[in-house]
């Protein structure tokens, strides 16, 4: 029963659960293409998730992440349009500033005027959402307008199968980055002073500054990353969906929070891992995308985030009761 | 405890633990800051613009729409006096105009909506009002029961509400109500609004229950200091569960107003009133930590911000910059409130 008391495991065996549910409703889920495009789907979403995981460690809740994304994106896409310039290293070092200087903003505001966090990124998401559509534009670029080397680079695969009636699918390369940003980010989390920072913060702001850590630092270290990871996630779907819509990812920020909580991170703060973020944000998508599979109306989908989203709380506000870590 | 709240306590700057007196004035001086600010809006909006802002037709078209964004400042006021937040309030606002919208479908059959008298109607409003406050008793239990912390509660319970108006409509506005609903939102008593009418009504009603009862007095409390309230004989649970229920009863009110106005109901309606109601509660005077608020306050901040929204829009400014013009102003709140209390310590 040891293994039981790992949240992790307990994530893993629900995963495990919910997927040979969803095969046995319908064998199409198993399809090699399905379970592809289940992970490309994964690689936006979890990225916002890291970020998201990491203010939520540290007793926080952020739901201006996706307004970022959207500023960071629409900028550099726009900027690019207009210069003409065609190239994925710069963007995306662009994109991941404008995020990580937007998440300054927050963790400034928030420490310097003792603040709650959701109050403040309730406000600095209208502002930047307001300036965007209002001081930059509200039109989409789309695939005619967009650079061809981020579309290039959305389209890159690790492997490329051909189905039997002739038309390829492949598993996108972008779930490298992902990849390697979640092993970054559990190697912060883990292994060095700032991450230990995140978790002591998370437990207890005022024993963490007793202790000697500088909080200031500690959220200017949190939301920043957030923000950036928010950046850099939000030109990658811009990438990956050749195009860049100004008013979109609204209402994502639930199913990014769904996920970080449905992953075993406190809702109380100080508790939380990258593997079990993965995987939530594993189950969210696929459940998401799987409605249809199992032949539920899609216009449950809202239901069902916000039904998962709300268990997920509870079973771990329980969980948090009864030992507290 | 909840942890959030425990650092807002300390950031609360002692205006909430200090002695009553203090408290008393400081509202005070909140409420009378904001009527100066209306006065100054006023001001400048008729310097700007004095044939648009002065008509009585404007200010009658106000009348019209504030009251639901008050109704909806004050659920979240409430919420904020335990230390709590509600942000399902749009949706379930949405879900009360969008189950009474069903009824009246239901009712009517093939012979359209046009036929339903007042009984219907008022058979409606009671259902729209059950949906709200039966959804504040589910955040309640979540809240009070299952202690999860009310943000992350109403988040989920509001995305629920949502889901639940587009499966109800499968998606697209419910039009077309009976004409005694719309009376409710568009119809004159007098040559006074009705909504308006029902917003003073209500106004006092609460401003009374909140002010002048045990109730009140014991909600603030709790979010003064929960411990205290505990160890002075409150039920906080019970008292929590109340709280929500009032604000999902008048999140459903505001959302009966919505949908009688417009003549229709929708899942996304008046998503932007939730960031303004927050704002609104906030710059009020509420604090987010619990222990202070008053409705008061909240008319004169609501007021506020509608004459400045229908200024900026007579002067054609886009709605996305009065979003953007929203948010700035609730940093520059915050970042007032707490410079303010720092001087005064």
């Amino acid at each position: 029963m040891r293994v039981l008391r790992n949240s992790n495991v307990v994530i893993a065996l629900i995963l495990v659960a919910a997927m040979v549910v969803i095969g046995l409703i319908n064998p199409a889920f198993w399809q090699l293409s399905n379970i592809f495009s289940l992970l490309k789907a994964n690689v936006v979403i979890g990225l916002m998730a890291l970020g998201v995981l990491l203010i939520m460690i540290s007793g926080g809740i952020d739901v201006s992440f996706t307004a970022f994304a959207i500023a960071a994106m629409y900028l550099v896409v726009r900027t690019m349009v207009a210069i003409d310039y065609d190239g994925v290293i710069l963007p995306f070092i662009f994109a991941t500033a404008i995020g990580g200087l937007l998440g300054l903003m927050n963790a400034g505001i928030i420490h310097k005027f003792h603040m709650i966090p959701l109050i403040v990124t309730l406000g600095t998401a209208s502002l930047v959402r307001g300036l965007v559509l209002g001081g930059v534009g509200t039109s989409n670029v789309n695939i005619d307008e967009m650079p061809p080397s981020l579309i290039e680079l959305g389209r890159a695969n690790i492997v490329t199968l051909e189905r039997a009636n002739g038309t390829t699918f492949g598993l996108t390369a972008m779930i490298l980055v992902y990849a390697a940003l979640a092993i970054l980010i559990h190697l912060v989390l883990t292994r060095t002073m700032i991450g230990r920072s995140v978790y002591a913060y998370g437990a207890d702001p005022e024993a963490a500054r007793r202790v000697g850590f500088k909080t200031g630092r500690t959220m200017i270290f949190v939301y920043c990353t957030a923000g950036a990871l928010a950046g850099f996630a939000g030109l990658l779907h811009s990438s990956m969906s050749w195009l860049a819509n100004p008013r979109g990812f609204v209402g994502l920020e639930l199913d990014v929070i769904a996920a970080v909580v449905l992953g075993g991170c406190s809702i109380f703060g100080g508790r939380g891992s990258v593997i079990g973020t993965v995987l939530g944000v594993f189950i969210l998508v696929m459940i998401q995308n799987s409605l249809i599979l199992m032949g539920i109306d899609m216009t449950w989908q809202r239901v069902v985030v916000g039904g998962v989203l709300i268990s997920a709380v509870a079973i771990t506000a329980l969980r948090d009761r009864r030992s507290p870590a | 405890m909840m942890k959030g709240n425990t650092r807002g306590t300390e950031a609360a700057d002692g205006k909430g633990s200090g002695p009553g007196r203090f408290l008393i004035r400081a509202r005070a001086d909140t409420n009378i800051q904001l009527g100066i600010i209306c006065i100054l809006i006023i001001i400048l909006m008729t310097a700007l613009q004095p044939r648009m802002f002065l008509s009585s037709y404007n200010f009658e078209s106000m009348a019209f729409f504030m009251p639901e964004l008050v109704l909806l400042s004050i659920a979240m006021m409430i919420a904020m006096l335990t230390g709590g937040i509600d942000l399902s309030i749009v949706g379930v606002a949405n879900l009360a105009g969008i189950a009474a919208g069903t009824l009246f479908g239901f009712l009517a059959g093939e012979a359209g909506v046009g036929g339903l008298g007042t009984g219907a109607v008022i058979l409606g409003v009671g259902v729209g009002l059950i949906v709200g406050v039966l959804a504040g008793l589910v955040n309640g239990l979540l809240i009070s029961g299952l202690k999860i912390t009310p943000i992350l509660a109403t988040l989920g319970t509001g995305q629920v509400f949502i889901g639940l108006c587009v499966v109800l409509t499968g998606g697209p506005a419910i039009v077309g109500f009976p004409s005694g609903w719309t009376w409710i939102g568009n119809g004159k008593i007098a040559s006074i609004p009705v909504p308006f009418l029902l917003f003073v009504v209500l106004c006092v009603a609460l401003a009374l229950l909140l002010e002048r009862t045990s109730f009140g007095l014991r909600l603030k409390l709790i979010g003064t200091n929960p411990k205290a309230a505990v160890f002075a004989g409150i039920r906080k649970g019970r008292m929590i569960l109340w709280s929500y229920m009032l604000t999902g009863a008048l999140a459903a009110m505001a959302g009966i107003l919505l949908s009688a106005r417009v003549n229709a109901a929708k899942s996304d309606y008046g998503s932007s009133y939730l960031l303004q109601a927050v704002l609104i509660a906030v710059l009020a005077g509420t604090n987010p930590a619990g222990g202070r608020g008053n409705v008061l306050g909240v008319a004169l901040a609501v007021a506020a911000l509608t004459l400045l929204a229908t200024g900026l829009q007579m002067m054609r400014v886009s709605n996305h910059l009065i979003d953007f013009v929203w948010g700035a102003f609730l940093i520059a709140v915050i970042a007032l409130n707490s410079l303010s209390a720092r001087k005064g310590l």
